[in-house]
């Protein structure tokens, strides 16, 4: 290719010279020639829903971190945000496009053209109330501290689910948790290492270092209470129960903040789950509308 | 479980042509313009089916690598000018791609890029995931001097697949691709 054509124009010859439009150029499925047909005893419905919470999750996390980008504290870290950011992404889009190949769509179909790939539908054209995410990842950043424990509450939840999915009847979601679990420890082991140096740092990285454990700490109240579809998903040997994986976060997140020179916070009482069910504050719309503005605005836009 | 080394099957019934292999192997990751999908254990499988398409397998380094779109058209426009009409390229996405499944010959272009290569990958056990809380105890012996006195920067660098450290011989910044 080199010299005759550009890296554009290969694609464009490869999409079958249909042009590019700006939110799938090059995104082609991300599950192209993977197997997605449903294990037995399983309902679709339940296993699309299930992978939109873990897809909404990476999605959400992964544009709150890409706030950084520019703000960064040093040039290192802003590239190493972005990296964690795209390694979320990377998981949205094979989760998203999993729901999508079990047909769970939403809403988004009556607002997405025909022409925008699955994923891109889910992931731009639903509203706040369709998204599965939790609180703990749509909150805003606050400062650089509050961003790192919020890192590594995130990722060690993420990280323990995972680590559980590898054994998942779904031999995609099991893939995925396979692949994710190698990125996850990282980001998981680079927010960790942060946090020591905040906690352990200045009395001002170690007074900013509590107070993010603190704000975080209470978004932990209803990670760990499955809802139904988790608990059937569970049940048919599909899905993770976070309630089994409660006592596990809670040892690498106490293990951290004591060698941090942190104090633990009081772990909260359990919640019903919100965000799992549609229940968001203004914080995810407001987001989303920043993700998903352009796309709606210029649904068929090329660039 | 599948075999983990790369597969190529043989051709047949396609006199004339190259081997679609061969042809799959000359194409080369668009951020390591030196190094060819093969070098780097992406390119999983080529074979021909029945009727005559070639079904090339491709694993991701990274879930969100944004190369792999690039890869997937660059691989159908090789095979379309070598005379394979019907391409059809397909994600695997299990076992997962480690760096270990990079070639000697991979390993070699990297440091001649002024890259180090990685280190054996982690062994990943079914159960949790140790924390590791100290200082990553990565070592990776300079590109350009050869010293093995070098210090990691940053555990990130400007791809996914890559983390930042420095020669402490002779100063320089090199790139290490990270053990996954």
């Amino acid at each position: 290719m080199g010299h005759e054509e550009t890296v554009y124009e290969a694609l464009d010859h490869a999409h079958g010279g249909e042009g590019h439009w700006a939110f799938g150029t090059g995104f082609d499925d991300p599950l192209a020639g993977v197997d997605t047909t449903v294990p037995d005893g399983v309902d679709p419905a339940d296993l699309g829903e299930y992978c939109l919470m873990l897809g909404d999750d990476a999605l959400v996390l992964a544009q709150r971190l890409t706030q950084w980008i520019t703000a960064a504290p040093e040039l290192e870290e802003e590239v190493a945000i972005a990296n964690v950011a795209l390694d979320l992404l990377g998981q949205a889009r094979l989760l998203l496009a999993r729901a999508g190949s079990v047909g769970v769509l939403g809403r988004s179909r009556e607002k997405a053209t025909e022409s925008i790939p699955d994923e891109d539908a889910l992931a731009y054209f639903r509203d706040a109330d369709e998204f599965r995410s939790t609180a703990l990842v749509a909150a805003p950043n606050g400062d650089f501290a509050q961003t790192i424990v919020r890192l590594l509450v995130a990722s060690t939840v993420r990280l323990a689910v995972f680590a559980r999915l590898r054994e998942s009847r779904d031999p995609v979601l099991a893939a995925i948790a396979a692949k994710g679990v190698n990125e996850l420890t990282y980001h998981r082991d680079h927010a960790a290492r942060w946090l020591l140096r905040l906690g352990d740092g200045t009395d001002e990285s170690h007074r900013r270092a509590q107070a993010g454990a603190d704000a975080i700490w209470r978004l932990l109240d209803d990670l760990f209470v499955p809802t139904d579809v988790e608990r059937r998903l569970t049940e048919a040997g599909v899905a993770v129960d976070p309630a089994g994986t409660r006592d596990e976060v809670r040892s690498v997140l106490v293990q951290v903040l004591e060698r941090a020179t942190l104090r633990v916070p009081g772990w909260p009482a359990e919640a019903p789950p919100r965000g799992r069910l549609g229940q968001h504050g203004p914080e995810l719309a407001e987001l989303l509308g920043v993700l998903q503005g352009l796309a709606r605005q210029h649904p068929a836009a090329t660039w | 479980m599948r075999a983990v080394a790369a597969r190529r099957n043989g051709r047949s019934g396609h006199i004339g042509r190259e081997d679609p292999w061969e042809v799959a192997a000359t194409v080369t990751d668009p951020e390591l313009p030196t190094l060819t999908l093969a070098d780097l254990g992406v390119l999983r499988d080529v074979r021909i089916e029945d009727d005559g398409t070639v079904v090339v397998e491709i694993t991701p380094t990274y879930t969100g690598c944004p190369a792999m779109g690039v890869m997937r058209a660059d691989l159908v426009h090789a095979l379309h000018r070598a005379g394979f009409p019907d391409v059809d390229v397909r994600t695997v996405l299990s076992p997962a791609w480690t760096t270990d499944w990079i070639t000697a010959a991979g390993r070699r272009k990297l440091v001649e890029a002024g890259i180090a290569p990685p280190g054996a990958a982690p062994v990943r056990s079914p159960g949790p995931v140790p924390l590791r809380l100290d200082a990553t105890r990565r070592t990776a012996a300079c590109p350009l001097c050869g010293s093995s006195d070098t210090e990691e920067l940053s555990e990130f660098g400007a791809t996914a697949c890559k983390a930042l450290r420095r020669c402490r011989s002779c100063s320089e910044p090199f790139e290490h691709v990270k053990e996954i």
